[in-house]
Protein backbone atom coordinates (compact mmCIF):
# COMPACT_ATOMS: atom_id res chain seq x y z
CA UNK A 1 0.00 0.00 0.00
CA UNK A 2 3.05 2.49 0.67
CA UNK A 3 4.15 1.50 -2.92
CA UNK A 4 0.37 3.25 -4.07
CA UNK A 5 0.70 6.25 -1.67
CA UNK A 6 3.59 6.73 -3.51
CA UNK A 7 2.45 6.51 -6.82
CA UNK A 8 -0.29 8.90 -6.10
CA UNK A 9 1.91 11.14 -4.55
CA UNK A 10 3.82 11.44 -7.47
CA UNK A 11 1.15 11.62 -10.13
CA UNK A 12 -0.34 14.47 -7.80
CA UNK A 13 3.31 16.37 -7.76
CA UNK A 14 3.17 16.06 -11.56
CA UNK A 15 0.36 18.16 -12.04
CA UNK A 16 2.58 21.15 -10.46
CA UNK A 17 5.44 20.35 -12.65
CA UNK A 18 2.61 20.08 -15.76
CA UNK A 19 1.83 23.87 -14.40
CA UNK A 20 5.57 24.50 -14.16
CA UNK A 21 6.17 23.51 -17.73
CA UNK A 22 3.28 24.87 -19.72
CA UNK A 23 4.17 28.44 -20.16
CA UNK A 24 7.45 27.15 -21.56
CA UNK A 25 5.93 25.14 -23.91
CA UNK A 26 3.79 27.86 -24.54
CA UNK A 27 6.00 30.24 -25.53
CA UNK A 28 7.90 27.98 -27.58
CA UNK A 29 5.67 26.72 -29.86
CA UNK A 30 4.22 30.56 -30.63
CA UNK A 31 7.43 32.07 -30.90
CA UNK A 32 10.32 29.08 -30.52
CA UNK A 33 11.84 31.34 -28.24
CA UNK A 34 13.52 29.17 -25.59
CA UNK A 35 13.09 30.95 -21.89
CA UNK A 36 16.23 30.29 -19.61
CA UNK A 37 14.72 32.65 -16.71
CA UNK A 38 11.49 30.98 -16.57
CA UNK A 39 11.69 28.94 -13.48
CA UNK A 40 13.27 31.74 -12.21
CA UNK A 41 10.57 33.85 -13.14
CA UNK A 42 7.95 31.45 -11.13
CA UNK A 43 10.22 31.81 -8.32
CA UNK A 44 10.00 35.42 -8.29
CA UNK A 45 5.97 35.32 -8.34
CA UNK A 46 6.32 33.48 -4.92
CA UNK A 47 8.31 35.94 -3.85
CA UNK A 48 5.98 38.95 -4.89
CA UNK A 49 3.54 36.62 -3.26
CA UNK A 50 5.84 36.66 -0.01
CA UNK A 51 6.34 39.85 -0.14
CA UNK A 52 2.30 40.63 -0.62
CA UNK A 53 1.78 38.73 2.68
CA UNK A 54 4.63 39.75 4.60
CA UNK A 55 4.91 43.35 3.58
CA UNK A 56 0.72 44.18 2.99
CA UNK A 57 -0.53 41.94 5.01
CA UNK A 58 -2.20 40.92 2.69
CA UNK A 59 -4.23 37.31 2.67
CA UNK A 60 -2.65 34.38 0.84
CA UNK A 61 -5.33 33.95 -1.60
CA UNK A 62 -4.97 37.99 -2.64
CA UNK A 63 -0.96 37.51 -2.81
CA UNK A 64 -1.76 34.48 -5.07
CA UNK A 65 -3.98 36.26 -7.38
CA UNK A 66 -2.08 39.70 -7.15
CA UNK A 67 1.09 37.68 -8.03
CA UNK A 68 -0.47 36.27 -11.32
CA UNK A 69 -1.75 39.80 -12.36
CA UNK A 70 1.73 41.35 -11.99
CA UNK A 71 3.47 38.69 -13.39
CA UNK A 72 0.69 38.81 -16.68
CA UNK A 73 2.10 42.64 -17.54
CA UNK A 74 5.75 41.67 -16.42
CA UNK A 75 5.36 39.10 -19.37
CA UNK A 76 3.60 41.41 -21.36
CA UNK A 77 6.45 44.47 -21.13
CA UNK A 78 9.53 41.47 -20.93
CA UNK A 79 8.42 40.30 -24.31
CA UNK A 80 7.70 43.52 -26.26
CA UNK A 81 10.35 45.46 -24.40
CA UNK A 82 13.09 42.61 -24.27
CA UNK A 83 12.72 39.84 -25.90
CA UNK A 84 10.95 41.08 -29.21
CA UNK A 85 14.44 42.13 -30.40
CA UNK A 86 16.06 38.83 -29.67
CA UNK A 87 13.71 37.16 -31.83
CA UNK A 88 14.59 36.08 -35.64
CA UNK A 89 17.04 34.85 -37.66
CA UNK A 90 19.76 33.77 -34.66
CA UNK A 91 18.43 31.25 -33.13
CA UNK A 92 21.12 31.76 -29.83
CA UNK A 93 20.45 35.25 -29.18
CA UNK A 94 16.94 34.73 -26.97
CA UNK A 95 18.88 32.02 -25.17
CA UNK A 96 21.16 34.34 -24.07
CA UNK A 97 19.73 37.03 -23.45
CA UNK A 98 17.08 34.78 -21.05
CA UNK A 99 20.18 33.15 -19.46
CA UNK A 100 21.02 36.44 -18.90
CA UNK A 101 17.98 37.41 -17.42
CA UNK A 102 17.51 34.49 -15.07
CA UNK A 103 21.03 35.11 -13.43
CA UNK A 104 19.65 38.96 -13.22
CA UNK A 105 16.37 37.73 -11.37
CA UNK A 106 18.01 35.45 -8.83
CA UNK A 107 20.24 38.10 -7.65
CA UNK A 108 17.77 40.79 -7.15
CA UNK A 109 15.95 38.11 -5.22
CA UNK A 110 18.96 37.72 -3.42
CA UNK A 111 19.28 41.38 -2.82
CA UNK A 112 15.92 41.99 -1.88
CA UNK A 113 15.05 38.55 0.39
CA UNK A 114 18.76 37.19 1.07
CA UNK A 115 19.29 33.68 0.30
CA UNK A 116 17.27 32.12 3.09
CA UNK A 117 14.44 29.49 2.64
CA UNK A 118 11.53 30.54 2.56
CA UNK A 119 7.88 28.96 2.93
CA UNK A 120 4.33 30.65 2.15
CA UNK A 121 2.16 29.67 4.81
CA UNK A 122 -1.74 28.59 3.88
CA UNK A 123 -4.83 27.83 5.97
CA UNK A 124 -4.76 24.11 7.45
CA UNK A 125 -6.16 22.97 4.10
CA UNK A 126 -2.17 22.75 3.25
CA UNK A 127 -1.86 19.70 5.58
CA UNK A 128 -5.21 18.44 6.15
CA UNK A 129 -6.02 14.93 3.96
CA UNK A 130 -9.02 12.80 2.97
CA UNK A 131 -8.04 8.72 3.88
CA UNK A 132 -9.37 6.48 1.21
CA UNK A 133 -8.38 3.61 3.07
CA UNK A 134 -6.49 2.85 6.70
CA UNK A 135 -2.92 3.52 4.91
CA UNK A 136 -3.91 5.53 1.81
CA UNK A 137 -4.49 9.32 2.28
CA UNK A 138 -4.70 12.13 -0.31
CA UNK A 139 -3.95 15.35 1.07
CA UNK A 140 -6.35 17.94 0.02
CA UNK A 141 -3.75 20.38 -1.37
CA UNK A 142 -1.58 18.08 -3.91
CA UNK A 143 -4.84 17.08 -4.78
CA UNK A 144 -5.73 20.43 -5.66
CA UNK A 145 -3.22 21.46 -7.22
CA UNK A 146 -3.44 18.79 -9.57
CA UNK A 147 -7.07 19.57 -10.35
CA UNK A 148 -5.45 23.09 -11.12
CA UNK A 149 -3.06 21.61 -13.86
CA UNK A 150 -5.92 19.53 -15.49
CA UNK A 151 -8.36 22.81 -15.95
CA UNK A 152 -5.97 25.03 -16.17
CA UNK A 153 -4.57 23.07 -19.26
CA UNK A 154 -8.50 22.15 -20.72
CA UNK A 155 -8.88 25.84 -20.33
CA UNK A 156 -5.66 26.77 -22.40
CA UNK A 157 -6.45 24.20 -24.92
CA UNK A 158 -9.86 25.91 -25.36
CA UNK A 159 -8.36 29.30 -25.49
CA UNK A 160 -6.45 28.15 -28.29
CA UNK A 161 -9.13 26.07 -29.85
CA UNK A 162 -12.03 28.42 -29.69
CA UNK A 163 -11.14 32.25 -29.56
CA UNK A 164 -9.92 34.87 -31.79
CA UNK A 165 -6.70 35.26 -30.07
CA UNK A 166 -5.83 32.05 -29.52
CA UNK A 167 -6.27 31.26 -33.69
CA UNK A 168 -3.93 33.72 -33.63
CA UNK A 169 -1.51 31.72 -31.77
CA UNK A 170 -1.40 29.11 -33.76
CA UNK A 171 -1.70 31.21 -36.64
CA UNK A 172 1.75 33.12 -35.84
CA UNK A 173 3.14 29.42 -34.65
CA UNK A 174 2.70 27.60 -38.35
CA UNK A 175 3.99 30.81 -40.31
CA UNK A 176 4.48 34.19 -38.54
CA UNK A 177 5.04 36.30 -41.92
CA UNK A 178 2.01 34.64 -43.50
CA UNK A 179 -0.01 35.44 -39.92
CA UNK A 180 1.26 38.82 -40.56
CA UNK A 181 -0.31 39.08 -43.94
CA UNK A 182 -3.64 38.50 -41.92
CA UNK A 183 -3.64 41.87 -40.05
CA UNK A 184 -2.05 39.60 -37.04
CA UNK A 185 0.54 42.02 -35.32
CA UNK A 186 2.95 39.39 -34.18
CA UNK A 187 4.63 41.59 -31.60
CA UNK A 188 1.43 41.95 -29.24
CA UNK A 189 0.95 38.01 -30.24
CA UNK A 190 4.43 37.29 -28.94
CA UNK A 191 3.60 39.48 -25.56
CA UNK A 192 0.43 38.53 -24.91
CA UNK A 193 1.80 34.60 -25.36
CA UNK A 194 4.30 35.57 -22.90
CA UNK A 195 2.01 37.16 -20.44
CA UNK A 196 0.06 34.14 -20.14
CA UNK A 197 3.23 31.78 -20.02
CA UNK A 198 4.02 34.13 -17.07
CA UNK A 199 0.65 34.14 -15.25
CA UNK A 200 0.34 30.26 -15.13
CA UNK A 201 3.91 30.00 -14.17
CA UNK A 202 3.17 32.80 -11.14
CA UNK A 203 0.63 30.23 -10.49
CA UNK A 204 2.79 27.45 -10.58
CA UNK A 205 5.19 29.47 -8.52
CA UNK A 206 3.49 30.40 -5.70
CA UNK A 207 1.55 27.14 -5.36
CA UNK A 208 4.64 25.65 -5.00
CA UNK A 209 5.95 27.88 -2.26
CA UNK A 210 2.98 26.70 -0.43
CA UNK A 211 3.72 22.79 -0.73
CA UNK A 212 7.64 23.39 -0.65
CA UNK A 213 10.18 25.84 0.52
CA UNK A 214 12.43 28.10 -1.84
CA UNK A 215 14.80 30.25 -2.25
CA UNK A 216 16.33 32.48 -4.85
CA UNK A 217 18.08 30.20 -6.76
CA UNK A 218 15.16 27.21 -6.88
CA UNK A 219 14.55 28.38 -10.43
CA UNK A 220 17.43 26.45 -12.30
CA UNK A 221 16.08 23.11 -10.74
CA UNK A 222 12.67 23.82 -11.83
CA UNK A 223 13.70 24.88 -15.28
CA UNK A 224 14.86 21.30 -15.64
CA UNK A 225 11.84 19.64 -14.58
CA UNK A 226 10.13 21.71 -17.06
CA UNK A 227 12.28 21.12 -19.71
CA UNK A 228 12.12 17.74 -19.05
CA UNK A 229 8.06 17.51 -19.00
CA UNK A 230 7.78 19.43 -21.90
CA UNK A 231 10.37 17.19 -23.94
CA UNK A 232 8.79 13.77 -22.96
CA UNK A 233 5.61 15.02 -23.36
CA UNK A 234 6.29 16.50 -26.92
CA UNK A 235 6.71 19.88 -28.38
CA UNK A 236 3.52 21.83 -29.16
CA UNK A 237 1.07 19.05 -27.13
CA UNK A 238 -0.17 20.73 -23.85
CA UNK A 239 -1.75 17.08 -22.68
CA UNK A 240 1.43 15.73 -23.60
CA UNK A 241 3.15 18.62 -21.01
CA UNK A 242 1.21 16.73 -18.31
CA UNK A 243 1.78 12.89 -19.47
CA UNK A 244 5.38 14.65 -19.06
CA UNK A 245 5.16 16.25 -15.75
CA UNK A 246 3.30 13.55 -14.34
CA UNK A 247 5.76 10.72 -15.65
CA UNK A 248 8.20 13.06 -13.77
CA UNK A 249 6.86 13.15 -10.59
CA UNK A 250 5.71 9.35 -10.06
CA UNK A 251 9.78 8.92 -10.93
CA UNK A 252 11.15 11.34 -8.99
CA UNK A 253 8.97 9.55 -5.82
CA UNK A 254 9.46 6.09 -6.59
CA UNK A 255 12.83 6.19 -7.12
CA UNK A 256 12.85 8.31 -3.65
CA UNK A 257 11.04 5.70 -2.39
CA UNK A 258 13.09 2.58 -3.59
CA UNK A 259 16.73 4.32 -2.99
CA UNK A 260 16.25 6.47 -0.63
CA UNK A 261 15.03 9.95 -0.72
CA UNK A 262 18.29 11.47 -1.81
CA UNK A 263 17.50 9.43 -5.30
CA UNK A 264 14.24 11.19 -6.41
CA UNK A 265 15.26 13.53 -8.43
CA UNK A 266 18.37 11.60 -10.19
CA UNK A 267 15.56 8.76 -10.78
CA UNK A 268 13.64 11.32 -12.75
CA UNK A 269 16.90 12.59 -14.69
CA UNK A 270 17.10 9.01 -15.10
CA UNK A 271 13.50 8.26 -17.20
CA UNK A 272 13.76 11.69 -18.36
CA UNK A 273 17.19 10.54 -20.49
CA UNK A 274 15.59 7.32 -21.51
CA UNK A 275 12.84 8.81 -22.71
CA UNK A 276 14.83 10.86 -24.93
CA UNK A 277 16.91 8.05 -26.43
CA UNK A 278 14.49 5.94 -26.90
CA UNK A 279 11.19 8.56 -28.29
CA UNK A 280 12.90 11.72 -28.70
CA UNK A 281 10.40 13.41 -30.38
CA UNK A 282 8.34 12.72 -27.00
CA UNK A 283 5.01 10.90 -26.46
CA UNK A 284 2.50 13.48 -28.42
CA UNK A 285 4.44 15.42 -30.42
CA UNK A 286 2.78 17.83 -33.13
CA UNK A 287 3.48 15.96 -36.41
CA UNK A 288 2.60 19.56 -37.98
CA UNK A 289 3.63 22.41 -36.13
CA UNK A 290 7.07 21.57 -34.39
CA UNK B 1 -8.66 57.78 -58.96
CA UNK B 2 -5.97 55.45 -59.06
CA UNK B 3 -6.24 53.20 -55.81
CA UNK B 4 -2.55 52.25 -56.21
CA UNK B 5 0.04 54.72 -57.07
CA UNK B 6 3.85 53.45 -57.26
CA UNK B 7 6.23 56.18 -58.04
CA UNK B 8 9.32 56.10 -58.86
CA UNK B 9 10.42 52.94 -56.04
CA UNK B 10 13.73 51.31 -55.68
CA UNK B 11 13.89 48.28 -53.06
CA UNK B 12 16.80 46.06 -52.74
CA UNK B 13 17.15 43.25 -50.70
CA UNK B 14 20.63 43.98 -48.42
CA UNK B 15 22.52 45.53 -51.25
CA UNK B 16 21.32 43.88 -54.37
CA UNK B 17 18.88 45.99 -55.95
CA UNK B 18 15.44 44.08 -57.01
CA UNK B 19 13.55 46.91 -58.29
CA UNK B 20 15.09 50.01 -60.21
CA UNK B 21 12.66 53.05 -60.29
CA UNK B 22 9.48 51.73 -61.01
CA UNK B 23 6.18 53.67 -61.28
CA UNK B 24 2.83 52.56 -62.50
CA UNK B 25 -0.76 53.09 -61.17
CA UNK B 26 -3.54 50.71 -60.59
CA UNK B 27 -7.58 51.56 -61.51
CA UNK B 28 -10.36 51.04 -58.85
CA UNK B 29 -12.16 47.86 -60.43
CA UNK B 30 -9.43 47.18 -62.61
CA UNK B 31 -7.39 43.56 -62.87
CA UNK B 32 -4.13 44.72 -63.33
CA UNK B 33 -1.37 41.77 -64.34
CA UNK B 34 2.47 41.81 -63.90
CA UNK B 35 4.46 39.71 -66.01
CA UNK B 36 7.69 38.79 -66.14
CA UNK B 37 10.53 36.35 -65.96
CA UNK B 38 11.65 34.26 -62.83
CA UNK B 39 13.79 37.10 -60.81
CA UNK B 40 12.22 39.92 -62.77
CA UNK B 41 10.88 41.71 -59.24
CA UNK B 42 7.22 40.91 -59.40
CA UNK B 43 7.16 39.21 -56.38
CA UNK B 44 9.36 42.08 -54.59
CA UNK B 45 6.89 44.56 -56.02
CA UNK B 46 4.06 42.99 -54.34
CA UNK B 47 5.79 42.50 -51.10
CA UNK B 48 6.28 46.20 -51.28
CA UNK B 49 2.78 47.19 -51.51
CA UNK B 50 2.01 44.50 -49.13
CA UNK B 51 4.44 46.26 -46.44
CA UNK B 52 6.91 43.58 -46.24
CA UNK B 53 9.48 45.52 -47.44
CA UNK B 54 10.22 49.26 -47.74
CA UNK B 55 11.39 51.17 -50.97
CA UNK B 56 14.58 52.29 -50.31
CA UNK B 57 13.13 55.75 -52.19
CA UNK B 58 10.28 56.19 -54.00
CA UNK B 59 6.77 56.16 -52.56
CA UNK B 60 3.62 53.80 -52.65
CA UNK B 61 0.56 55.80 -52.64
CA UNK B 62 -2.93 53.53 -51.32
CA UNK B 63 -6.54 55.61 -52.37
CA UNK B 64 -4.27 58.88 -52.95
CA UNK B 65 -2.19 58.57 -49.24
CA UNK B 66 1.81 57.14 -48.63
CA UNK B 67 1.55 54.02 -46.52
CA UNK B 68 5.35 53.69 -46.61
CA UNK B 69 5.42 53.82 -43.14
CA UNK B 70 2.73 51.50 -42.50
CA UNK B 71 3.33 48.08 -41.29
CA UNK B 72 2.29 45.09 -43.04
CA UNK B 73 -0.31 44.18 -40.34
CA UNK B 74 -1.97 47.79 -40.46
CA UNK B 75 -2.15 47.53 -44.31
CA UNK B 76 -4.43 44.44 -44.22
CA UNK B 77 -6.63 46.63 -42.50
CA UNK B 78 -6.89 49.93 -44.72
CA UNK B 79 -7.63 46.89 -47.68
CA UNK B 80 -4.74 45.17 -48.90
CA UNK B 81 -4.21 42.01 -48.74
CA UNK B 82 -1.62 39.83 -50.32
CA UNK B 83 -1.72 35.91 -51.15
CA UNK B 84 1.61 35.00 -50.91
CA UNK B 85 3.91 32.84 -53.13
CA UNK B 86 3.61 29.23 -52.06
CA UNK B 87 -0.06 29.84 -50.74
CA UNK B 88 1.72 29.48 -47.03
CA UNK B 89 -1.89 28.39 -45.70
CA UNK B 90 -1.55 27.50 -42.13
CA UNK B 91 -1.05 23.58 -42.66
CA UNK B 92 -2.15 22.70 -38.69
CA UNK B 93 -5.39 25.07 -38.63
CA UNK B 94 -8.68 23.67 -40.24
CA UNK B 95 -9.94 25.54 -43.36
CA UNK B 96 -12.23 26.69 -41.23
CA UNK B 97 -10.06 28.36 -38.96
CA UNK B 98 -7.73 29.35 -41.64
CA UNK B 99 -10.59 31.69 -43.19
CA UNK B 100 -11.29 32.46 -39.55
CA UNK B 101 -7.80 34.18 -39.26
CA UNK B 102 -8.47 35.49 -42.85
CA UNK B 103 -10.90 37.79 -40.76
CA UNK B 104 -8.51 38.82 -38.31
CA UNK B 105 -7.43 42.28 -39.08
CA UNK B 106 -9.64 42.77 -42.26
CA UNK B 107 -12.65 45.79 -42.93
CA UNK B 108 -16.14 44.78 -42.82
CA UNK B 109 -17.99 43.71 -46.09
CA UNK B 110 -20.02 41.07 -48.09
CA UNK B 111 -16.69 38.94 -47.61
CA UNK B 112 -17.48 35.91 -45.85
CA UNK B 113 -17.39 32.60 -44.89
CA UNK B 114 -20.30 31.59 -46.65
CA UNK B 115 -19.73 33.50 -49.56
CA UNK B 116 -16.09 32.50 -49.99
CA UNK B 117 -17.20 28.82 -49.81
CA UNK B 118 -19.87 30.25 -52.85
CA UNK B 119 -16.95 31.33 -54.56
CA UNK B 120 -14.64 28.17 -54.00
CA UNK B 121 -17.25 25.40 -53.89
CA UNK B 122 -14.59 22.71 -53.67
CA UNK B 123 -13.86 24.01 -50.05
CA UNK B 124 -16.81 23.33 -48.60
CA UNK B 125 -16.65 19.64 -47.93
CA UNK B 126 -13.18 20.67 -46.56
CA UNK B 127 -13.80 22.96 -43.90
CA UNK B 128 -13.05 20.67 -40.97
CA UNK B 129 -9.93 19.32 -42.47
CA UNK B 130 -6.19 20.38 -41.84
CA UNK B 131 -5.26 22.52 -44.65
CA UNK B 132 -1.59 20.39 -44.52
CA UNK B 133 -3.87 17.54 -45.79
CA UNK B 134 -5.03 19.97 -48.92
CA UNK B 135 -4.13 19.64 -52.51
CA UNK B 136 -2.26 21.99 -54.07
CA UNK B 137 -5.06 23.50 -56.39
CA UNK B 138 -7.28 23.48 -52.94
CA UNK B 139 -4.77 25.45 -50.34
CA UNK B 140 -4.52 28.31 -53.32
CA UNK B 141 -7.95 28.40 -53.56
CA UNK B 142 -7.96 28.25 -49.62
CA UNK B 143 -5.02 31.19 -49.75
CA UNK B 144 -7.31 33.25 -52.12
CA UNK B 145 -10.36 32.83 -49.89
CA UNK B 146 -8.64 33.42 -46.79
CA UNK B 147 -7.66 36.99 -48.21
CA UNK B 148 -10.69 37.83 -49.32
CA UNK B 149 -11.85 36.92 -45.61
CA UNK B 150 -10.45 40.67 -45.05
CA UNK B 151 -12.87 41.80 -47.53
CA UNK B 152 -9.78 44.08 -49.49
CA UNK B 153 -10.00 46.55 -51.42
CA UNK B 154 -6.61 45.62 -53.58
CA UNK B 155 -5.87 42.19 -53.54
CA UNK B 156 -2.33 41.02 -54.56
CA UNK B 157 -1.78 37.63 -56.11
CA UNK B 158 1.36 36.38 -56.10
CA UNK B 159 2.11 33.16 -58.78
CA UNK B 160 -1.39 31.39 -57.99
CA UNK B 161 -1.01 29.16 -60.78
CA UNK B 162 2.51 28.02 -59.86
CA UNK B 163 2.41 24.37 -59.87
CA UNK B 164 -1.46 23.64 -60.53
CA UNK B 165 -2.71 21.50 -63.11
CA UNK B 166 -4.29 23.28 -65.78
CA UNK B 167 -8.32 22.23 -64.69
CA UNK B 168 -7.67 23.74 -61.13
CA UNK B 169 -5.95 27.15 -63.08
CA UNK B 170 -8.99 27.44 -65.30
CA UNK B 171 -11.14 27.37 -62.19
CA UNK B 172 -9.24 29.87 -60.07
CA UNK B 173 -9.36 32.30 -62.83
CA UNK B 174 -12.82 31.78 -63.29
CA UNK B 175 -12.97 32.54 -59.52
CA UNK B 176 -10.75 35.95 -60.10
CA UNK B 177 -13.26 37.02 -62.96
CA UNK B 178 -16.03 37.51 -60.34
CA UNK B 179 -14.09 39.56 -57.62
CA UNK B 180 -14.06 42.96 -59.79
CA UNK B 181 -17.64 42.96 -59.51
CA UNK B 182 -17.51 42.47 -55.62
CA UNK B 183 -15.64 46.20 -55.68
CA UNK B 184 -11.94 44.23 -55.04
CA UNK B 185 -9.16 45.71 -57.60
CA UNK B 186 -6.77 42.64 -58.75
CA UNK B 187 -2.72 43.28 -58.90
CA UNK B 188 -1.55 39.75 -59.99
CA UNK B 189 1.60 38.33 -60.77
CA UNK B 190 2.06 35.77 -63.24
CA UNK B 191 5.25 34.13 -64.84
CA UNK B 192 2.46 32.61 -67.18
CA UNK B 193 0.80 34.78 -69.68
CA UNK B 194 -1.21 32.55 -71.11
CA UNK B 195 -4.28 33.02 -68.64
CA UNK B 196 -3.66 36.37 -67.11
CA UNK B 197 -4.02 38.27 -70.45
CA UNK B 198 -7.21 36.62 -70.63
CA UNK B 199 -8.67 38.41 -67.32
CA UNK B 200 -6.46 41.67 -67.14
CA UNK B 201 -7.22 45.18 -68.00
CA UNK B 202 -3.79 46.15 -68.15
CA UNK B 203 -0.10 44.41 -68.01
CA UNK B 204 3.25 45.34 -67.19
CA UNK B 205 5.83 43.22 -68.27
CA UNK B 206 9.05 43.38 -65.38
CA UNK B 207 12.52 42.77 -66.70
CA UNK B 208 15.33 43.14 -64.40
CA UNK B 209 13.80 45.11 -61.94
CA UNK B 210 12.36 47.13 -64.88
CA UNK B 211 8.79 47.94 -66.69
CA UNK B 212 9.83 46.80 -70.10
CA UNK B 213 6.14 47.06 -71.46
CA UNK B 214 3.22 48.75 -70.34
CA UNK B 215 -0.56 48.81 -71.63
CA UNK B 216 -3.70 47.19 -72.04
CA UNK B 217 -3.52 43.86 -73.29
CA UNK B 218 -5.30 44.10 -76.82
CA UNK B 219 -3.20 46.97 -77.93
CA UNK B 220 0.13 44.48 -77.32
CA UNK B 221 1.51 42.16 -80.12
CA UNK B 222 2.44 38.09 -78.91
CA UNK B 223 6.19 39.59 -80.58
CA UNK B 224 5.87 42.98 -78.61
CA UNK B 225 5.38 40.77 -75.15
CA UNK B 226 7.50 38.57 -76.06
CA UNK B 227 11.03 40.77 -76.79
CA UNK B 228 10.05 43.00 -73.40
CA UNK B 229 9.44 39.18 -71.31
CA UNK B 230 12.81 38.19 -72.56
CA UNK B 231 14.26 41.62 -72.72
CA UNK B 232 15.30 40.57 -76.92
Amino acid sequence: MAWVNVFIQGLLLGGLFALFALGLSLVFGVMRLVNLAHGDLGIMAAFVALACVQWLHLPLVYAGVLAVVIMFVVGYALQRGLLNFTLGTDDTRPILVTFGLSIIVQNALLIGFSADTQGLQATALSTSSVRITGSLAIGYYPLGVFVFAVLFIAGLQLFLNRTKIGRAFRAVSDDREAAELMGINNRHIFALAMAVALAIVALAGVLMGIRTTFDPTAGSLNLIFAFEAVIMGGMGSLWGTMAGGVLLGVAQTLGAQAFGSGWGILCGHVVFLTVLALRPQGFFAKTVTA
Amino acid sequence: MSILEVQDIDVFYEDFQALFSVSFRVDEGQTFAVIGANGAGKSTLLKTVAGMLRPKSGTVLFEGEAVDHISAHRRVGMGISLVPEGRRVFPSLTVRENLQIGAYGGRRGDWNEESVLELFPLLKPLVKRQAASLSGGEQQALAIGRSLMSNPRLILLDEVSLGLAPVVIKRIYEAMVALPAKGTTILVVEQDVQHVLTVADRVACFLAGRISLEGPPSAMTADAITAAYFGM
